[in-house]
Parts: C-alpha cells; structure tokens; sequence
C-alpha cells in the first residue's frame, strides 16, 4: 500500500498500477503538513487549489490512456526561491513580500511539465544565505529529529519537509552546500548537480558563478528521477550547459561500484570535524571497499583556503545581484512620502527589507569589490578558485569520486551559532570547494551519531557532467547500508503526532 | 589586514544604498573586522602566477535570433511594481527641483 512514507518511485509505480491517484497522494500530503507543519514549519506557502487542479489533471489524463511520464502525479516541495507564476515567491525576504512573478522559472515549467505536482513553497535562509534556515524573515524551520534543532540551510524548509513526510521530493538550490548539508543533518538525500546542468532562470540570483538548483528526496533513486526531470540545457540560461543529461537513473541502479575508485579527502576529515561524524563516514568507507570500491587517500591542500575565498566571492556577486531590490519594479516599497527622494526610498527599503546576514554580505561584498581592496580580497579570492580546481582536477586524474563528510556536526540547537557568523559559516567547509569548481555533489545519509542519535551525511563528488559516478557510489552505498540496518534511517527518527 | 573602522562601513553602506543606524554601524564595523581577519588568508595563496578564476565553465556571449515571441504583457511585468501610473512604473523623485 502506498502511504505518505513511500519513496516517489513507489508513488510512481502505484499510480501507474492504479492502485492510488495523484489527488488521493495530494491530500494525503496536505494531510500531513496540516498534522506537523505548525511543529516544523517547513513551508512559507500551500498552493493547494493550483495542486490539486495539477493533480485532477494527471489523473485524468492517465484515465483517458496517455502515456504519462516517470513522476507525473507525484507531489513535491519548492525551495521559495523559484519563481512560480502566481505563486507568492519570496526567498525568505521581506523584501518580496506578497511578490507573485509573473513567470514560472525553467526549472518549475520542467516539473509542470513532468506532471509533478507542486504542493507549496519552502522556507529558507533569506536570499539563500545561511546555514540554518533561521536567517529566514518569517521565522526558523524546526528538524524533525529534534524540534529544538536547526534543519540545516539554507535550503532547511526543503529538507525538513522530506524527514517529516510532508513531501515526498523537493527542489533545492546549492551555492556553498545549501542542498547537501540540509540532506545531511536531516537524514535525507540532495544533490547538487554539476555547475549548468539545471537551468537558472527564475532562480532569484545569489551567486550566479555558485549557484545550481538541485534535486532532494530520500532515496538516492527519487533524487535521480527527479534529477532527470529538472536538468538540461536551456537557451534562457547562458550558462547552461549544451550536452546531454548525465544516466543518472540508469547510475543510481546500477549497484555496483567493482573496480572504482574512491578518493578521501584527507583535508575534511580533521579537526572540527565530530567523532561521530567520522566514525559513521569510516563505516560507509568500509561498506564500499566491501561492494568491491578501492580507496585512494587523497590530499587537497587548497581546500584549506576554500572557505576564505567563498565568504569574499559569494558576498561579492551578492552586493552586486541584490542591487536589483530598489523598490522600483517590485517587492516592498518603504517611505515613500512624496518628499522623499528614489535614492532615499532605496536606502529606507533596503534598511527594513533585508535581514542582518544579508546585510553584512552586501557589506562585505561591497568592500571586497571597492577600489584599492579588490585585487587584495576579490582577486586573491578568484585565484584561490584556481587552486582549488587544479586541486580537483590533480585528484580526478587518480579516482573516479571523492568522499568526505558533508557536514562537520550533526544538527546544532536553534540559537546557538545565531550571533557568530564565523561558526556558521565553518558549517559549509566540506561542501564549499564543489561550488568553487563548479563539479557535482551529494550527500546521503550515512547513519546516527553515536553522541546525540542525530544524522550524518556523507558526500560523493564527481567530476563535471559526470554527475552518474556520484549516483552510481550513492545508490550502491545506500543499498549496503539499509542491509545493514534493516530499514531506512528514518524509520528512527521521532514520529511527529502534530498538535 | 583588517582595521575597518565605524566610518569606512558608513561609506560602505552608501555606496550599497543601505540606510543604517549608529547602533548598526558599530555592530557591523566590530563583525566586518572579524570576518575580514579570517577571509585575509586568501593573500597567502594568491600569488602573481596563478591565473584568476571567475567562472567554473567558460563563458561566453550567446544571441538567439533576432524573432519576435511572446513575452510579458505590460500588466504582467507591472504586476508586481510597488506603484504604477498609465501602464508605468511610478517612482519617487530621482533628479533635484533645483
């Protein structure tokens, strides 16, 4: 029987069988979110009359006999910083407050299309920045592992509402780990895919050189089904890339990692890093060497420098794309008096309209990039990003993945990195270097620390386009783990009863 | 290097159109200087030889032809303006009365 524990591609097989309907998986969901969404608060906004009519749709256009694709009629949760025609679309920002667009981004007319149907938007870290979703104007998303604990950011609304079977697949976006960490303190899977494989039109720009919108779910195989709906080459983004779609479907079946091999990354696994994190990743090291993988030590030495330089170029592309709120075409407007001057009313707008972390990075941004300062901070940035490639490329040249941990901790207790910007930030220094590169990555879940029973990620980086080898490792991980335990981990976390 | 005083994020916040009280230029001038101390290890690496990176793949310039197609209706792309006035956008004052 399909319930709203189902992985999509049972949802799938159970719709194309009959046995359910698009509209019964629908409201089941809805059901759900109205149980525990008060507790987790994992969505800004439900859409459930446009659901539903996509919903009605699916299924009666499976009625009439239409070959439908793989995920049509399968619900899904929208990271808000998409772009939804109609749909309220606000980053996490006050500064889009009650903003709809009046387009669908490439990535949502790819799900329309798909006949995916799309439940609501999710909460996130505003404009993406953060690393614990509590950087969100309307309030933090709750993990449900611990209600007490962050779900990761930015993209935490996402992830929170896979754990809390509030959805069964959802969309994120990753600009220095904003998929995979949320995946990995979560329990579930998210995949950055490779720099220009998913279009970024409609995705509200944060760091354009950084950002790619990607695939969440809880299985390995769910993530792939819906890698394949959303990637491909799209004129509208000039940064798309015009080859074809990595097998990544095909890659995440296979099973098999015989004769592959895999490249740990000996700087991120060190200091910082919790011992519980490393003992379950030294584990699923183990359970790899016995699916036939052989391991390579490899050394990055210029990952040590990925972090400085993320914090200098992604605030710099911030200062400059977050110069289009100026209160001008759309988003909020503040003290416009008929006196006041556009550059006044700018300045006002953007004093209320932004959060506190979005305003030390335009900060930042604007002094990395001022004369006098930029060859000393952003041009060194820019060649650190160098470094960091031929880093990749030295390792590629040896193994066909590398592995570390996605996350140094499990999930940290609401509040308790909020005032240090720089302990946030070290939360991201395993996932910062794909970014830099522009290669893909993943994390999927690994198991429980031993000290606190919360989850650990571990993550698979694959060279650019090749974005299968890091389906093939995780599918084939995933497989040997759930031996092992018998069931999914999320069989373990608590079952949240709602109000 | 660091030293970022009260002053220079005053002039930073001009320069980014970010209205900002006493109490958040000094907070800020405190967290820049931290922020700043630890993103400065980027110069130790950076040296003249190695080329700078600005994008992970090449880019380039790409033009589609040049044939009409739908876009949005004036309603649509004034749907979301925070003021509008005979199918425009109405702004604040932008030059001086002088």
């Amino acid at each position: 029987m399909t319930t709203i524990r189902s992985t999509a591609a049972e949802m799938a097989a159970a719709l194309a069988a009959g046995t359910t309907t698009s509209v019964e998986l629908t409201n089941a969901h809805y059901a759900q979110i109205e149980k525990v969404d008060g507790a987790v608060h994992a969505f800004l906004h439900l859409d459930k009359e446009g659901a539903l009519a996509q919903a009605e749709a699916v299924d009666a256009k499976r009625k009439s006999g239409t070959e439908m694709p793989p995920l049509a009629g399968v619900p899904l949760a929208l990271k808000d910083l998409l772009t939804q025609k109609g749909v309220p679309t606000t980053c996490g920002s006050r500064m889009l407050e009650g903003w709809r667009p009046p387009y669908d981004s490439t990535v949502v007319s790819k799900l329309k299309a798909a006949g995916i149907v799309i439940l609501g938007k999710t909460n996130m870290d505003e404009f993406a920045m953060g690393s614990s979703t509590e950087n969100s104007a309307y309030g933090p998303t709750h993990n449900p592992w611990d209600l007490a604990r962050i779900p990761g950011g930015s993209g935490g609304g996402s992830a929170a509402a896979l754990a809390a079977f509030e959805a069964p697949l959802a969309i994120g976006s990753d600009t220095g780990g904003s998929i995979r960490q949320p995946a990995a303190v979560t329990g579930t899977v998210g995949v950055k895919p490779t720099y220009g494989g998913v279009s970024r039109y409609g995705l509200i720009a944060f760091s354009s050189s950084l950002d790619q919108a990607g695939p969440c779910a809880r299985t390995v195989l769910d993530a792939a089904l819906l890698h394949e709906v959303i990637a491909g080459h799209d004129e509208r983004d000039s940064t798309s890339i015009n080859a074809p779609v990595p097998q990544v479907v095909k890659a995440a079946k296979k099973l098999d990692v015989k004769g592959m091999k895999i490249g740990v990354v000996k700087e991120l696994q060190g200091e910082g890093f919790q011992s519980g994190v490393l003992s379950r990743f030294h584990e699923s090291l183990d359970a790899l060497v016995s699916a036939g993988a052989e391991l390579v030590e490899v050394s990055c030495p210029n990952f040590d420098y990925a972090l400085a330089a993320y914090y200098l170029i992604a605030p710099s592309e911030c200062s400059s794309n977050l110069a289009r709120f100026d209160s001008m075409r759309y988003g909020i407007r503040v003290g416009d008096n008929g006196e006041r001057s556009a550059e006044e009313v700018m300045k006002l707008t953007r004093h209320e309209g932004f959060g506190p972390e979005v305003k030390r990075r335009i900060i930042l941004g604007t002094y990395a990039l001022s004369s006098g300062y930029y060859d000393a901070y952003y041009g060194s940035a820019q060649k650190v990003r160098t470094l960091i490639m031929r880093d990749f490329n030295a390792a590629f040249a040896k193994v066909d993945v590398l592995v570390s941990p996605t996350a140094p901790t499990t999930a940290f207790k609401i509040g308790e990195q909020v005032d240090d910007p720089l302990a946030m930030y070290l939360n991201d220094i395993a996932t910062i270097p794909v970014n830099l590169a522009g290669i893909g990555g993943m994390s999927v879940p690994c198991g429980l620390a031993a000290e606190d029973g919360l989850p650990v990620g571990f993550q698979i980086m694959s060279p650019a386009m090749r974005d299968d080898l890091m389906y093939q490792v995780g599918g084939t991980l995933e497989a040997a783990l759930l031996s092992k335990w018998g069931a999914p981990i999320l069989d373990k976390a608590p079952v949240l009863v709602g109000n | 290097m660091s030293g970022i005083s009260r002053d220079d994020v005053a002039h930073l916040a001009k320069l980014a159109r970010i209205e900002m009280n006493d109490a958040e230029l000094d907070h800020l001038a405190k967290e820049m200087d931290v922020i700043l101390g630890a993103v400065a290890r980027v110069q130790e690496v950076a040296a003249s030889d190695v080329p700078p990176t600005s994008h992970p793949i090449p880019v380039n310039n790409i033009v589609r032809e040049d044939i009409v197609r739908p876009s949005l209706s004036p309603e649509e792309a004034l749907s979301g303006a925070p003021a509008q006035s005979e199918g425009r956008f109405k702004v604040p004052q932008i030059l001086g009365e002088e």
